[in-house]
């Protein structure tokens, strides 16, 4: 477990938080929270714990994207608060 | 109000961050759960279900129910999605876009049960919110496709092995048709995995999970107990278990994999199933 690494990959984790809760457009909102995912994806394999890191690979950064970004499609793009 | 919310969740992260201060350092060895019940796991893994992943064999197996009811969350999950958002009623003069494919002209057509050019070859149907042809986006997800679906199967078939199981390689599996119908459109998702096959394959899956465990409650053992299939699969009863847990991770997989493409398609399509992404 190299420091300077994990320390990077959790500053871009909690950078990719605030970012999807405070930007307005929804559809980038569902990009970075995509992102957060794949950072976090990242620290459970620093961890050691690859079935979770393939889980929340696959779940959190492949569908759970797709699924946002379709929801954004279909109602609306800006976010009203 | 909005300095109200600020100041309760800073104030729930600080008492987060202070029951941190408690906790064992991180992998501890002599924290309490690395001290009873990790090392029976990994001793006892191989001998007790011959399966090298620890993580396969807990999950399926030493706690199986849990696996059970998180497939049942998935169940539901697709089933909530498709109950609030399934439309079946058409709505009434509805238009339709086809595209001539050699002059790329546009045509939209009124009555589309009058004069349905879908018999005509030259014409393509088109969705109403529509990119222009990509021959490069369709080729490469044309040539991906069945690479994916067959990682999907490896993934799902060697979690004994390495990382993966049914969670995982059925989420894949889905993908697979996700990207066919970002890529193409939906209907052509639709003609390889229909409504109601995939629909059906959700519950399929679950029932394949429970009903291992019920058959292994009438073959005389405990509810997931899987050495009581033995008999049945003609070997011993650590290669039973082992086996039980391949028979449950396909049954996750199926339903996993259905659950995502049905979620998707009430997603895309508004749920009318017509038009997607």
């Amino acid at each position: 477990m190299i420091w300077q690494l994990d320390l990077l990959i959790l500053t871009l984790v909690v950078i990719a938080g605030i970012g999807a809760l405070t930007v307005k457009d929804l559809l980038g909102a569902a990009i970075l929270f995509g992102a957060y995912s794949f950072m976090m994806c990242l620290l459970w394999s620093i961890m050691g714990a690859v079935d979770v890191s393939f889980t929340e690979a696959s779940v959190g950064a492949g569908v759970g994207t797709v699924f946002f970004v379709a929801a954004v499609f279909r109602t609306t793009r800006r976010t009203k608060d | 109000m909005k300095l109200v919310g600020v100041a309760v969740a800073l104030l729930s992260g600080a008492f987060l961050l202070y029951a941190t201060v408690d906790f064992p350092p991180w992998a501890d060895p002599a924290s309490p759960a690395s001290l009873h019940v990790s090392p029976r796991y990994i001793e006892k893994t191989i001998e007790e279900t011959a399966v090298p992943n620890v993580v396969t064999s807990v999950l399926a197996d030493y706690r199986g129910y849990d696996t059970m009811f998180e497939t049942t969350v998935i169940f539901v999950a697709g089933l909530v999605c498709f109950v609030l958002l399934r439309i079946f009623r058409t709505v009434g003069s509805e238009q339709i876009l086809y595209r001539h494919i050699p002059t790329g002209i546009t045509v939209r057509i009124r009555d589309h049960r009058r004069f349905p050019p879908r018999e005509l070859k030259e014409f393509e149907r088109i969705d109403s919110v529509w990119t222009p042809y990509d021959p490069i986006i369709k080729t490469m997800c044309r040539l991906m496709i069945p690479f994916l679906q067959l990682f999907a199967l490896y993934v799902i078939a060697h979690g004994h092995h390495s990382p993966g199981g049914g969670f995982q390689g059925g989420v894949i599996l889905g993908a697979s048709f996700i990207l066919l119908a970002v890529s193409h459109d939906l209907r052509s998702s639709l003609a390889r995995m229909g409504e109601k096959i995939h629909t059906l394959f959700c519950p399929v899956g679950v029932l394949a999970y429970a009903g291992t465990g019920a058959l292994c409650l009438l073959l005389g053992d405990n509810f997931l107990d899987y050495k009581a299939l033995a008999p049945l699969l003609g070997v011993d009863s650590i290669m039973a278990r082992s086996h039980g847990i391949f028979i449950v991770e396909v049954g996750v997989g199926i339903a996993v994999m259905a659950t995502m493409i049905w979620i998707y398609n009430n997603l895309s399509s508004e749920g009318r199933y017509d038009e997607g992404l």
